[in-house]
């Protein structure tokens, strides 16, 4: 049984002007301690599948159906009071805007403590200690006075920090990063995946991480999947993956990537793009969700929507007709 | 902040000069002699002379104003055309019910309009909601005076539980003193709790979308201190402002709740005095309230600092 | 399942919600905005009322009978008889139309005054101080006690009523105006037309009043109530429209001494009043939320 398992996870959203399908039929698992990385373009419903698993999508507008369980239980339908002992406690998550996701009036130390507190039984005098142990775990210097301070006492990658100290404060299993660097420069972002990488080690936790970068998904990342329109559409190990990347639209992605020395090579002088736009979701696809923008989509994938399927190489799962199923183990 | 507070205290006087002048200039906006108007339509001509002199009518309009002036600095603010008592000692004599009314109705309206506007934030689109929206605008379009008739009927009438008039001072005892004071309260709130109860629900609509509040979620923060701690704070600018700015409302309502309720404080004073046409006490009057409100407003800009820690002067 | 090539197709998965259908229209405007809807039926209702006054089973609201004194709602009087013998229901019908027409005048004066107050305040800095100094005077003066004071001056009438009202009024919206015009006077498309040798008067009028239009009809709105409202108690404590002239406040002022004996005197015409007054800001409130719901947090 794997850490967290994720199976036919559905997410809609009722807007003015129909159903909006953010996330449609979407199953994954990620194990004790490895490091799954989530990618797709803006839109394709990365960050609704992570707030979908910590009940994070307010109801009322919004539809959330499927399967997600930790450790074998079930999540989806807990009672709110459950439900907030694990946001936190098994399941940690950091956000894309440090600069936004910190609580601009209530000071750092309050913050930090206050996660403590609410997942373990200690007096506000240990769990003060506690919150300067992350901090300074964290890398963040004069950690003392900083609990203190306000958010916008502190720089981007210091709040980044602080985020991530508060995720991890009280020993999760699983940690969802959403963007964690995308907000921050470059510099800061070697830095704070650095941390990650360190933490993980420390503290042991499985990473889900989102990102569109696939430059931090070769870094950081041993398991990666490709999420496009709501659906999953390929799943490899990351070696695997960026060797031979299966599903057109991954194929794409890869092609898009400026690669260093590439135009001294006289066939490649231009970035090769995609084609055409992301479907409007609020319509019902049948078919391949890629099909409008597939340069080798037939009528079959317009009428028939491909089913994810173990492909040829190692762990290696796409969700495209043509290409060839892996033969069955004899 | 001392720095600040010297600077708004500075253009409080300018207001107040201003203030000053406008009301003091109102005999002359209205047509024909000031002392005919103030005499009335029975006055004799010696009637209309002896006001003449008594008001120093008959000097420049800028002598007189700097007399007055002078007069208002030094605590003396003239003495009254119609009861013949210094202005000071009127106004001083009907400060406590007034205060005393305006106190328990900020009290009563804030603490019954903020949590309703977070609950109604809270619960936003559903039924809940649109109850307490609905209640709001009612209290926005039911007149002061009407709210007050209707309260009156209804809990000094026909349940008998509450008086319906007079005042009774706090010395005499803090049941007798709120007892009176509960229904006007109430009617002279009904106004400003439903202002305070839709912007509280604005603001805090908007810092509930906001990012940190999804983060603090993601914490596992319950509700309560989400609602309350989290996203009161973020969203008592506005709200504080409102506060403020309806004090203004409240003192424009108590005239017409004194006149319901038979209380005998400042509104009711002012608006005798202007009906009688009675100038000394309505400049006097008026700007005892200009001030007291300006005074609320830089309070107001203080309390700001002590809920958003960005905020520094 | 599997294509006709036998390719395996995915399972395919439920829907979660169901689409509404959507409407067009004026129904899609009462889905979404019914209390404007409804507000605004019921001004209309009160306008027809008003003007057809005449024609609706009342007789002079003048008319005395003294013998008839504060009597019940009965088959003869339909609201009843008020103090001195006039038909209750004669005369709350055609309080209305004080209302109605204080109401509205007010908003159309005040906002027009304000917007060009506003307007030169923003955009001749020369005179911004001065009007910014005199609208925060005005500003400070209760509007009841402002209009009060006002009335005062002067004999009691309609439009005196009218006018005084909108001078408490205009520096509310003088400031939202200059609020805007000094928003959009640094957008860049206002410097082009200045470039451009576009004359000031000509940059008001083209590009700024345009922008001013929303927030300034929803602030009418209010105003409209609230003159509605200032006017009753204006009435109510004599200051307001002249005994002569039946109007809602007026009825409510003669009706004091009894209340609480002959409530109906003072009820009947509050509730007409609270129900107009609530159907304006119904109306306002949709408007609001039409035009811009950034708005909500700042009127």
């Amino acid at each position: 049984m794997a850490l967290l398992e994720v199976e036919n996870l559905q997410t809609h959203f009722r807007t003015a002007d129909g159903v909006n399908r953010a996330v449609d039929g979407v199953s994954f698992e990620v194990n004790e301690g490895e490091t799954l990385a989530i990618v797709g373009e803006s839109g394709c419903g990365k960050s609704v599948t992570a707030n979908s698993i910590l009940g994070l999508i307010p109801q009322p507008p919004g539809a959330v159906g499927g399967s997600v369980r930790l450790q074998g239980r079930e999540l989806l339908g807990l009672p709110e009071r459950e439900m907030r002992a694990i946001r936190g406690g098994e399941i940690g998550m950091i956000f894309q805007e440090p600069m936004t996701s910190l609580n601009p009036v209530l000071s750092v130390g309050y913050q930090l403590v206050e996660a403590i507190r609410l997942h373990q039984r200690l007096s506000k005098g240990v769990a003060e200690k506690l919150a300067i142990e992350m901090l300074n775990l964290v890398g963040i210097a004069e950690a003392t006075r900083r609990m203190t301070e306000h958010p916008h006492q502190l720089s981007g990658g210091m709040r980044q920090r602080v985020m991530i100290a508060i995720a991890l404060s009280c020993n999760p299993k699983v940690l969802i990063a959403d963007e964690p660097t995308t907000a921050l420069d470059v510099t800061i972002q070697a830095q704070i995946l650095d941390l990650m990488r360190n933490l993980k080690e420390r503290v042991g936790a499985a990473i889900m991480l989102i990102t569109h970068d696939l430059g931090i998904v070769a870094e950081v990342a041993q398991r990666v999947m490709v999420m496009y329109a709501g659906r999953k559409v390929e799943e490899a190990s990351v070696e695997e993956l960026f060797r031979a990347p299966l599903h057109p639209y991954t194929q794409g992605l890869l092609g898009a990537v400026p690669k260093l020395g590439s135009s001294a090579d006289a066939q490649t002088t231009r970035l090769s793009e995609i084609p055409g736009t992301v479907p409007n979701l609020k319509e019902r696809i049948s078919g391949c969700v890629f099909a409008t923008r597939c340069p080798r989509a037939t009528d079959t994938c317009r009428a028939y929507a491909p089913a994810l399927e173990r492909k040829t190489g190692a762990g290696h799962f796409a969700a495209c007709h043509y290409v060839p199923r892996a033969e069955k183990a004899a | 902040m001392l720095g600040y507070i010297l600077r708004r205290l500075g253009s409080t006087v300018i207001v107040l000069v201003l203030v000053g002048l406008f009301v003091f200039s109102l005999l002359y906006i209205a047509p024909g002699d000031p002392a005919a108007i103030i005499a009335g339509d029975t006055a004799t001509p010696q009637d209309v002379e002896h006001i003449r002199q008594n008001l120093g009518l008959d000097q420049p309009f800028v002598v007189r104003f700097g007399k007055w002036g002078l007069g208002v600095i030094q605590g003396d603010l003239g003495r009254s055309i119609y009861a013949n008592l210094p202005v000071s000692t009127m106004i001083l004599e009907r400060l406590q019910p007034t205060v005393s009314l305006m106190v328990v109705t900020v009290l009563i309206s804030v603490l019954l309009a903020v949590p309703m506007g977070v609950l109604s934030a809270w619960q936003a689109g559903t039924w809940t909601d649109r109850g307490v929206t609905a209640l709001a605008v009612l209290g926005f379009s039911v007149p002061v005076f009407v709210v007050g008739y209707v309260l009156a009927y209804a809990f000094g009438l026909k349940l008998a539980w509450l008086p319906v008039q007079g005042y009774a001072p706090l010395r005499e005892g803090l049941w007798p003193w709120l007892q009176r004071l509960i229904l006007p309260a109430f009617t002279l709130g009904s106004v400003y709790i439903a202002l305070i109860a839709r912007i509280t629900r604005a603001s805090m609509l908007e810092v509930l979308q906001q990012d940190y509040i999804r983060a603090a979620r993601a914490k596992g923060v319950p509700t309560i201190a989400i609602l309350f701690i989290h996203a009161l704070k973020n969203a008592a600018v506005p709200i504080v402002t409102v506060i403020g700015l309806g004090v203004a409302l409240l003192i424009g309502g108590a005239v017409i709740t004194e006149s319901v309720f038979a209380i005998p404080g400042l509104g009711r004073l002012t608006v005798d005095a202007i009906l009688r046409r009675d100038y000394p006490v309505t400049q006097g009057v008026v700007l005892v309230f200009s001030f007291s409100y300006v005074m609320v407003n830089l309070l107001v800009d203080v309390i700001y600092t002590l809920v958003d820690p960005r905020i520094r002067y | 399942m599997e294509t006709p090539e036998g390719f395996a197709v995915a399972p395919p998965l439920g829907d979660l919600l169901l689409a509404s259908k959507p409407r067009h229209g004026f129904i899609r405007l009462v889905q979404r905005q019914p209390t404007m809807v409804l507000g605004a039926f019921v001004l209309l209702l009160l306008l027809l009322i008003a003007v057809l006054a005449p024609y609706l089973g009342t007789v002079d609201p003048l008319a005395l009978n003294p013998i008839a004194r504060a009597q019940p709602p009965s088959a003869e009087h339909w609201f009843g008889t008020d103090l001195i013998g006039r038909d209750l229901w004669s005369r709350v019908l055609y309080g209305a139309r004080i209302s109605l027409l204080v109401g509205f005048s007010v908003a159309i004066l005040a906002s027009a005054g304000g917007l060009v107050l506003g307007l030169v305040s923003g955009f001749i800095r020369a005179l911004d101080g001065i009007i910014m100094r005199m609208t925060d005077g005005l500003m400070s003066i209760p509007p009841i006690l402002l209009a009060i004071t006002l009335m005062s001056l002067t004999r009691a009438s309609v439009g005196n009523v009218i006018l005084a009202i909108s001078i408490a009024e205009v520096a509310r919206v003088s400031r939202l105006v200059r609020g805007v015009v000094l928003t959009l006077r640094e957008q860049a498309y206002v410097d082009a037309a200045t470039a451009a040798g576009t004359r000031r008067p000509m940059i008001m009028l083209r590009h700024i009043t345009p922008n001013t239009l929303a927030p300034l009809m929803v602030q009418a709105t209010y105003i409209c109530a609230s003159a509605m409202i200032v006017e009753a108690i204006l009435s109510f404590i004599g200051a307001g429209t002249p005994p002569t002239i039946p109007s809602w406040g007026n009825i409510m002022a003669e009706g004091r001494a009894l209340w609480q004996i002959k409530p109906f005197i003072v009820f009947i015409p509050a509730a007409f009043l609270s129900v107009t007054i609530l159907a304006v800001n119904l109306v306002g409130d949709g408007l609001r939320d039409m035009l811009d719901p950034r708005m909500a947090k700042t009127i």
